[in-house]
């Protein structure tokens, strides 16, 4: 049993089931991100653990204490809404505490964890005003001190960050991230930024559909996505996908396309695992992330499987720090992440680096990964 | 373990609805019970009190022989539709004249509108003695030398119906400025930019452009004139009584007048329902449309 | 309006502006001028009116007609003024105006934050109630009145108008609401705060311009209505409207024409006090009656 069982649960409106049994268990002191496009059912999901929605069908444990059918304010949770909700006829004070005033907590046991969040938080000037004589950055640390002054189980995070104009929303991020680390609390983040997803959690569920479609860390998320439908979500530029045939010879695995030029690709598949072995002859989708396929001089040196070969380039975009280079292989367009300083130029045949212990590979028509 | 939401739970549950209940059985009795009672009476033999003796549709057939309600219903559509027809275009009219960046439209626009303020009775009473050749306009034209001048309308059985329609654009068609002038006033002025760029004149600019995008106000302000008009009641009592003889008797006074003084309360309780059903007709789509928009 | 808007004013030209000006002060005249002769008539003695213009100003000013109207003219079978009708109508909108507007309020918030299945239809029966034509109630309200001994009552009014205003009130809260951040109810239900106190501290303390709206709409309705007045009342309960419909009405004796224009005055003056103190609201209460949303 972890900390914040989520078992068997479904979520319907009438005869329309818009969650199916959903099974995640989060630990003690983790960071569980939920992340999908708009309507896949994260919040869905988050508000069902809030208590602001009915369970259709399974069960939400918090501490192993069923939490079907209990009140909101019952659960010991927290939450930071899209929107903030600052209650805009109280001030930050009145706001951070009126948790605390509902719970019968007395005057001055409030009055200190308000003193005590607003220190943490930093916000301690702005207690006395109203939420909308605050800016944008503000009104996030005040909602934040209104969740963190309850002390709850768990913290839900309902989009928080995405009121906020880019540069602020990197900073609270972090600002999040360090909150996480030095008071080790359980939280459940729903965001559609897949960003912020990776930097932030200690695990991702990636939903669509409503469908878990990949429970893991981001590292698992990111390198091994289990279907189609998360290695494209989770990545910028996404990932490469390139129709192959697959050709077994022996031991060896080599993944054939073609070139722009119309060349074939031979491209030879490190550790194949038997399962690939059996697509012998048919064409499978291979998967390879831009900063996977470079520059010959930009390969990553520690990789013994760099696949070298000449296309044409159509585009490039520098973009500061790397030039995204989009090539054209086997039907496919395809985004290269190259140094800065890279040769390519449009309309020029150029030498691509395919490092292909990173490839991984998926079956056309389930759109499965084959592992 | 299973734990049973607890009591507090479920109360809170239970409150909207337990809140809400008092208005909805209010509403269900006093409105919609009344309503199925009063088309019930139209149905009996009720004359001076209810009675249960079933007629069937003989009230109807009744009513609608009598000229007193041929006078009523002809009276009605002559008033409505000179009525809504002056308010819209005096409504308008004043809404894009006021649009003209007008200086003063802050002093104008509630000189407009206060006539809504008023009590119809009010407004029966002044335009009362203001029309009363005996005290009124053609008493004042005389008095100034005027001698041949006429305005007798209100004591006029031809005429009289036009007074009330006078009293009643009066009344209301600042407000129906009001509406229209919203209307104005919300139209995005980046279109209007884009037909001036596309050479369109002040009046194709008015006849292509910006009143076909009045249409919501034009459906308001229909629904809203002919649910008024059709409950006219106050106004005419106040200012004509219904005269002269029956000049302007409208279905509401005479609903008012057979059922509680004539004691005909069949044939009232028939009258009131015909009246009903005719702002249904209006109402109830307008309603389904703009609830249904809403979710 | 923006800054945009600015150089998008429709050019006119300088004739054309000026009809559009002389249209609009016309109009002005218009709406004005009976408000003008029922306040300079109401201070004229009563020879000036019938022998003279109505559209002069007095050659003697008076106010007697006011007191007369007030506190002397023969209304019904009495010669008490408008006085006690005056009351009346007070005892009757100040109970009336509060109930329907606590209710619509309380209506507005359990239809947008605790919606249910089915709260459309129930909205909309409330909202059609807004609009029937009074006439097909009127014969078995006054049963029921009668039944529950509030015929002829100050109460019994109070009902009849909390009952048929309720629509409105309820629409205005219900937008008003609408547009209410969900997740502030949300966030006060994690917080522990249950369904009256969400209510009374979340929702009500930001309902200021609404109430002063609803509140306004129900009371102009309220003291200008005549029909319930007509038909419920008796002498003890019979508001300003009745009062002054039966004074100007009366048959027998002299038609003390300025004593009229005095008591219609009086009659419209608490409405239309309102209305010059708070008309942004009132309008704002006109529309949303109409152009919802």
């Amino acid at each position: 049993m972890g900390f914040l069982d989520i078992d068997n649960t479904t979520k319907s409106y009438g005869p329309v089931e818009v969650l199916h049994e959903i099974d995640i268990t989060v630990e003690e002191g983790e960071f569980l991100v939920l992340v999908g496009p708009s309507g896949c059912g994260k919040s869905t999901l988050l508000n069902m653990i809030a208590g602001l929605e009915e369970i259709t069908s399974g069960e939400i444990r918090i501490k192993d204490q069923v939490m079907n059918g209990v009140h909101p304010s019952k659960r010991n949770i927290a939450m930071v809404f899209q929107s903030y909700a600052l209650y805009p006829n109280m001030t930050v004070g009145q706001n951070i505490t009126f948790g605390l005033e509902m719970h019968g907590v007395p005057k001055a046991e409030r009055d200190k964890a308000m003193n005590d969040v607003a220190q943490l938080l930093q916000i301690e000037q702005l207690l006395d005003r109203k939420p909308g004589q605050l800016s944008g950055g503000q009104r996030q640390r005040v909602a934040m001190g209104r969740a963190l002054v309850r002390n709850p189980d768990v913290f839900l995070f309902d989009e928080p960050l995405s009121n906020l104009d880019a540069k602020l929303r990197v900073d609270m991020r972090t600002e999040i991230k360090k909150l996480h680390h030095n008071l080790g609390t359980t939280i459940v983040y729903v965001t559609h930024d897949q960003i912020e997803a990776m930097t932030l959690s200690t695990r991702i569920a990636v939903m669509n559909g409503g469908y878990v479609q990949q429970l893991g860390t981001p590292k698992e998320i990111y390198d091994t996505p289990s279907n189609l439908f998360v290695a494209t979500f989770m990545g910028s530029p996404s990932m490469n996908l390139i129709p192959v045939k697959l050709r077994v010879d022996g031991e060896a695995v080599v993944a054939e396309t073609e070139s722009s030029e119309g060349d074939t690709l031979s491209l030879s598949v490190p550790n194949p695992s038997a399962r690939l072995k059996s697509y012998n002859g048919q064409t499978v989708t291979m998967g390879v992330r831009p900063e996977a396929l470079t520059d010959a001089e930009g390969a990553d040196h520690r990789s013994t499987h760099i696949e070298k070969v000449l296309n044409k380039v159509t585009v490039t975009e520098p973009a500061g720090s790397d030039t995204f280079v989009t090539t054209t292989i086997g039907g496919a367009e395809c985004v290269a992440r190259m140094r800065a300083d890279t040769e390519a130029t449009p309309e020029e045949v150029t030498e691509f680096a395919f490092n292909m212990e990173k490839a991984v590979f998926f079956d056309p028509k389930s759109e499965d990964r084959i592992v | 373990m299973q734990s049973a939401p607890d009591f507090k739970t479920r109360l809170q549950v239970w409150l909207p609805k337990l809140v809400l209940s008092p208005s909805i059985a209010m509403v269900l009795v006093f409105v919609y019970g009344f309503i199925l009672f009063t088309v019930y009476l139209s149905f009996t033999d009720s004359r001076i009190l209810p009675s249960y003796g079933w007629v069937g549709w003989e009230n109807y057939s009744k009513l609608f022989r009598l000229s007193h309600w041929e006078i009523a219903i002809t009276n009605m559509a002559i008033f409505a539709l000179l009525y809504m027809v002056i308010c819209t275009v005096i409504g308008l009219a004043l809404a894009i004249f006021l649009d003209q960046k007008i200086r003063g439209e802050g002093a104008l626009r509630p000189i407009y509108l206060y006539p809504m303020a008023l009590s119809f009775i009010v407004t029966g009473t002044a335009w009362k003695w203001i029309l009363d050749p005996g005290i009124g306009i053609e008493n004042t034209m005389h008095s100034l030398g005027w001698e041949s001048f006429a305005f007798d309308w209100i004591k006029n059985r031809e005429y009289a119906l036009y007074t009330v329609v006078l009293a009643a654009v009066w009344q209301t068609s600042g407000f129906v400025m009001a509406m229209f002038l919203a209307g104005l006033r919300g139209i995005d002025n980046e279109i209007l930019k884009a037909a001036q760029m596309d050479g369109a004149s002040n009046w194709n600019l008015y006849r292509r452009i910006i009143i076909p995008q009045l249409r919501p106000a034009f459906l308001s302000a229909f629904v809203i004139l002919a649910h008024l008009a059709i409950k006219t009641y106050d106004l005419v009592i106040a200012l004509t009584g219904g005269g002269p003889g029956r000049a302007t008797e409208l279905p509401a006074t005479f609903m008012y007048s057979y059922t509680f003084t004539r004691n005909q309360m069949g044939i009232g309780a028939a009258s009131a329902t015909i009246m009903l059903m005719t702002i249904a007709a209006i109402m109830v789509p307008y309603l389904y449309a703009e609830l249904r928009e809403k979710r | 309006m923006s800054v945009a808007s600015q150089d998008t004013t429709i050019r006119t030209g300088r004739v054309t502006r000026a009809l559009i000006y002389l249209t609009l002060l016309l109009f002005a005249l218009f709406y004005l001028m009976p408000l003008f002769v029922m306040v300079v008539n109401s201070l004229k003695p009563l020879h000036e009116i019938t022998s003279g213009n109505m559209m002069a100003l007095p050659e003697v000013w008076t106010i007697e007609p006011w007191r007369k109207a007030w506190s002397e003219a023969q209304i019904g079978v009495q010669a008490t003024g408008l006085k006690p009708y005056f009351w009346n109508s007070i005892k009757m909108v100040v109970p009336a105006v509060f109930l329907s507007t606590m209710l619509g309020a309380l209506n507005g918030y359990v239809l947008t934050k605790w919606r249910f299945r089915g709260d459309t239809i129930l909205f909309g029966l409330m909202l059609f109630a807004c609009f029937i034509p009074f006439q097909i109630v009127l014969i078995p309200m006054a049963r029921v009145l009668g039944i529950f001994g509030l015929a002829g009552t100050t109460w019994g009014l109070v009902l009849v108008h909390l009952v048929y205003g309720i629509g409105f009130t309820t629409l205005y809260f219900r937008n008003y609401y609408a547009a209410f951040p969900t997740e502030l109810v949300r966030a006060a239900q994690i917080d522990g705060a249950g369904f009256f106190q969400i209510f009374w501290r979340i929702l009500l303390p930001s309902s200021g311009p609404i109430i002063v709206v609803s509140v306004i709409w129900q009371f102009t309705n309220i003291w200008n209505d005549f029909l319930f007045g007509a038909s419920f009342a008796d002498f003890s309960s019979q508001p300003m409207t009745v009062a002054l419909n039966n004074l100007v009405q009366s048959s027998h004796g002299v038609k003390e024409y300025n004593v009229h224009f005095a008591a219609a005055i009086l009659a419209a003056l608490p409405t239309l006090l309102v209305y010059i103190v708070a008309g942004r609201y009132f309008v704002r209460g006109l529309m949303a009656g109409s152009v919802k949303g």
